[in-house]
């Protein structure tokens, strides 16, 4: 789940910067349907920024009124300064790599990728040498004679993006570039659009139901639920520091417990959970109301488990083991407290440092660092 | 087992079925190789002879009437073509608009609405036409046009509208996309996708109005007799052996359009077979 | 940034959009076939409603007839409901429709008692099968109607094939009078409409996954049972869509009992015609016309609902 290591600027930060898409205030109804409610984002030249939530959060709906085939209920799109308002798909500097790839079932692989710049006029010449340059980027040359229904699924989703490609746009619109793709095809693709989009210095904006597809894509994520941005940020931001209880449940695994604010100082807070025997105590502070109904998350791989009670007077629990999964590089272990709340822990099965085994039914002892929990109101 | 006790069900309805639906067809073929008028007696001395399709050769009347039907059924089936394309594609592919109900159900309604009534009611239509705006002038080829087209294009507009339903609507929206126009987006994407349906379209209106004799009559004028109601007429009389070389003639026509279509689309078909292997090894 | 705009501005501008995106070629080319069905298949229902309501003319000139009586009618603006009456209280009308309605009834169900089995056997054959089955199916339903009732005739006759083979094999001793009775018309019917009644039904039959009766199979339900209780439901669209398409038709069937019908029961298609063609009055063909639709009104209705769901379903 670890983004490949970028060295890249964070346009985003700099504040002088003017962003290549600004999106503001736009809403999509559809009848009393509120596909898409009072988005606004900026989204900068170079960036990979992935839209990530679940089917009918309006993820796609957003992409489809960049690429022009819906218009805004209200607000407004701008895409390298200019006014999107009125302008047609095939009059926009984007291009867009469909979800079902829709390869033109009756033009070779050739024909497919020609189509776009027969559109601008240009002497089949220059075409045919462009149409083979980026056949070659995505590995496709030989197979340009081809029919759509003589691909398998991964030469498609190659063609596919090279026909969006092919007329260099400044944005270019995946939606769910690679979700008809099997796992293993999908992670090797995953690094391939990555040194594609750096090779070409395209802006992507990504669709995507897919987490791990975001975090390994994105340089940003704007985290959607019902019509709205509940969060953006780097992968890192979305993982570690959640803004909302949903974020922190959609993004990874996490265990969720509610409770109350008993000290609130600007360097630490502590958290009374009625699920756990003693407080959480968090290393950053909290902008909540005193007596304030708060969530604690903590993710599975932060806590440890112990057969000793932990010498501390907060961050810790006792269960008993219900479950354990063995996933080869890790386990998870589901620890049952003593009120009947599961809480999900993994560890990794490379040192037994301790030299302890646990098994099913042992009692054990879970803890955590202060630096683990996130704790929020939203 | 259980099974042999009903096992006999199909094939025996198959059987029967399709013997139901073909030996009237070949007696009709078999008789009209017949030298006796008297149809249904095979006259075995002079038999097999082709006189009766010399006979046909040379009867003006029905010559006439299968020009005209064929002039008719040309204009019709282009005509419903063209209506009957859009219709599918709006259906298809424009979404919601207003009165999108009303021509969904004036597209349906054709296809089952009795002959009687349509051809009476148009019949109504081009008098009442005729005698407030003088158009059309009377009653012929134009006016059963008119009537061919209006039941034809149903077909057409349903034959169509399955066709792009079995395609992506992001295949447009692909080719809009990447710079093409609607009207580049048509010529080039749907035009080619749905252009087996438009041709099937046409050649079943053409059948249509080839074979129509109900709506025709209605709305047919003096001087304009189509091949059906010639045919009726002489076969409201009896079996005649004339007929019967007419119709074995129009059977073989229809057989051998059937049977080559039949054969194109296996050949088809084998293709994507041996394509679909092609692409699963590429992965 | 100045995107933020005054209300007034925001309004032009979507005003701009719109033009800029009206586009004539969508509204044209709905409004073309729209225009043309509204022309020729709704506006005659209404001409003919309103003629139904008129009164005949009776001495009409053999030559002009059709002219002068509508030039007469267009000036009579009376409502004339009597045509309506007549055919409730002549037995003959009532008769007709009763009887229409029963020769439709029956033979739809006899194109799905054999079309059913038809259908089901094309859908489980092996493709290559399959493909020449349904070839065979579609065939006559190219080849003209007229003539493949035509057909029947030379076998049903008296002298027809049927009654000279049983002749001749000594079975009977004089001809059996097939023609012109029910048995003919219920024959030519099915036969007629039997492709109608088989390519929904295949249509449906052929998308039903395998995998359910193995299902079922494996739960226990015997090849019976699993197709009373899974393929049978599941085909109801498809017997739903077939039975109109036979029985709507058929109700105002013209040629078929006109060529094999019984001489002392008139089906309604040849009442209207007759009353039509033999007898001159409009008004009441007009009437029996509007009447025949009240009747089928609901059936075409359920049609239409059938295709669109169907229609729906596809996309």
């Amino acid at each position: 789940m670890s983004a490949p290591a970028r060295s890249k600027a964070e346009p985003w930060r700099d504040a002088g910067l003017e962003p290549y898409v600004r999106i503001a205030g736009v809403s999509k109804r559809f009848g009393d349907f509120t596909a898409v409610d009072e988005v606004s984002l900026d989204i900068y030249k170079g960036e990979i920024f992935c839209l990530l939530g679940g089917s009918g959060c309006g993820k796609t709906t957003l992409l489809r009124m960049l690429a022009g085939f819906e218009q805004p209920s209200a607000g407004q799109l701008f895409i390298d300064g200019q006014d999107m308002a009125g302008i047609a798909p095939y009059e926009r500097p984007v291009n867009m790599m469909f979800q079902s790839y829709a390869l033109f079932p009756h033009m070779t692989v050739f024909g497919n990728v020609a189509f776009g710049l027969q559109q601008e006029g240009l002497p089949k010449s220059q075409i045919a040498s462009r149409v083979a340059d980026i056949l070659d980027i995505v590995r496709m040359g030989e197979f340009a004679l081809r029919k759509p229904h003589q691909l398998s699924g991964g030469q498609r989703q190659r063609v596919a993006l090279a026909r969006s490609l092919v007329k260099r746009p400044k944005l270019l619109l995946l939606d769910e570039p690679l979700g008809a793709l099997d796992r293993k095809l999908r992670e090797h693709t995953q690094f391939e659009l990555i040194s594609i989009q750096e090779q070409l210095g395209v802006t992507f904006v990504v669709v995507t139901h897919d987490q791990e597809e975001a975090m390994t894509l994105a340089s940003r994520i704007g985290v959607m639920n019902r019509g709205k941005i509940v969060q953006i940020g780097t992968p890192h931001q979305i993982y570690e520091f959640p803004a909302t209880r949903f974020v922190a449940d959609f993004i990874g695994s996490v265990n969720l417990f509610e409770g109350q604010l008993v000290e609130d100082e600007s360097d630490y807070v502590r958290v009374a959970c009625p699920q756990l025997p003693v407080p959480v105590y968090v290393d950053h502070g909290v902008s909540a109301a005193p007596d304030a109904s708060l969530w604690v998350a903590i993710r599975p791989e932060k806590i440890t488990l112990e057969r000793q009670q932990p010498d501390s007077r907060d961050n810790w629990a006792r269960g008993v083991i219900k479950d354990i999964a063995y996933m080869g590089d890790m386990s998870i272990f589901v620890v049952l407290l003593p009120d009947g709340r599961e809480v999900r822990v993994t560890a990794a099965n490379v040192a037994r440092k301790s030299g302890e085994t646990f098994t099913w039914d042992d009692e054990v002892y879970l803890s955590w660092d202060a630096s683990s929990p996130v704790v929020g109101s939203g | 087992m259980s099974r042999s006790r009903t096992a006999w069900v199909v094939p025996t309805a198959l059987a029967f079925g399709f013997a139901f639906l073909y030996v009237p067809i070949l007696a009709m073929v078999v008789f009209s190789f017949n030298n006796s008028r008297l149809v249904t007696v095979w006259d075995a001395e002079n038999s097999p002879t082709l006189k009766w399709y010399g006979a046909l050769l040379h009867n003006q009347q029905i010559l006439e009437a299968a020009e005209l039907s064929l002039r008719i059924a040309v204009l019709n089936a282009t005509g419903a073509a063209v209506l009957g394309t859009m219709v599918g594609l709006v259906l298809a592919r424009f979404g919601q608009f207003r009165g999108r109900t009303l021509l969904s159900a004036l597209t349906t309604a054709p296809l089952v609405m009795p002959e009687v009534i349509t051809g009476l009611s148009l019949l109504l239509l081009f008098v009442a036409l005729e005698q407030s705006i003088g158009w059309p002038a009377g009653r012929g080829v134009t006016t059963i046009t008119i009537a061919h087209i209006t039941f034809s294009m149903s077909y057409v507009a349903v034959i169509v509208q399955s066709r792009l339903s079995g395609f992506d609507d992001a295949l447009e929206e692909a080719a809009m996309d990447l710079g093409a126009r609607p009207l580049t987006v048509f010529r080039r994407i749907t035009l080619p996708l749905i252009f087996p349906a438009i041709l099937s379209g046409w050649l079943l209106s053409f059948t249509l109005s080839w074979d129509d004799l109900v709506i025709s009559q209605f709305v047919a004028g003096p001087g304009s007799t189509t091949l059906p109601m010639i045919i009726f007429s002489k076969v409201r009389l009896g079996v005649t052996p004339d007929i019967n070389a007419l119709a074995t003639l129009m059977v073989l026509v229809v057989a051998l359009g059937v049977i080559g279509s039949t054969l194109l689309l296996q050949r088809q078909q084998k293709r994507l077979l041996r394509d679909q292997q092609l692409a699963a090894a590429g992965d | 940034m100045g995107c933020l705009k005054s209300r007034g501005g925001q309004r032009l501008s979507g005003v701009l959009a719109r033009l800029r995106q009206w586009r004539p070629g969508r509204g044209l080319v709905i409004a073309v076939p729209m225009g043309w069905l509204l022309l020729f298949f709704l506006a005659p229902f209404v001409i003919d409603f309103k003629i139904s309501l008129a009164q005949v003319q009776v001495a009409i000139p053999p030559y002009t007839p059709m002219f002068e009586w509508v030039q007469d009618k267009a000036l009579a603006i009376r409502l004339h409901w009597h045509n309506y009456a007549f055919l409730f209280t002549d037995s003959l009308y009532i008769r007709s429709y009763i009887y229409s309605l029963q020769v439709a009834a029956v033979s739809t169900l006899f194109c799905l008692l054999l079309g059913y089995p038809m259908a089901y056997g094309i859908a489980r054959a092996e493709p290559a099968t399959r493909n020449l089955l349904l070839m065979l199916v579609v065939l006559p339903f190219w080849t003209s109607f007229l003539l493949r009732v035509y057909a029947w005739m030379g076998l049903l006759r008296n002298n027809g094939l049927i009654n000279n083979a049983l002749l001749s094999l000594g079975l009977i001793d004089t001809p059996i009078q097939m023609m012109q009775t029910d048995f003919s018309v219920y024959i030519g019917i099915v036969y007629s409409y039997l492709p109608f009644m088989i390519l929904p039904l295949y249509t449906n039959l052929e998308k039903h996954d395998n995998t359910l009766l193995e299902a079922a199979a494996d739960l226990g339900a015997r090849p019976v049972t699993a197709f009373l209780r899974v393929t049978l439901p599941l085909s109801l669209p498809g017997i739903l869509a077939g039975s109109l398409l036979v029985f709507i038709p058929v109700v105002g069937e013209y040629v078929i009992p006109s060529l094999l019908g019984r001489p002392d029961q008139l089906m309604i298609g040849r009442v209207l015609s007759d009353e039509f063609f033999a007898n001159r009055d409009w008004p009441v063909a007009s009437a029996v016309a509007i009447l025949m639709l009240v009747f089928l009104l609901l059936p075409i209705m359920l049609f239409q609902r059938a295709q669109q769901r169907n229609a729906a379903g596809q996309t």
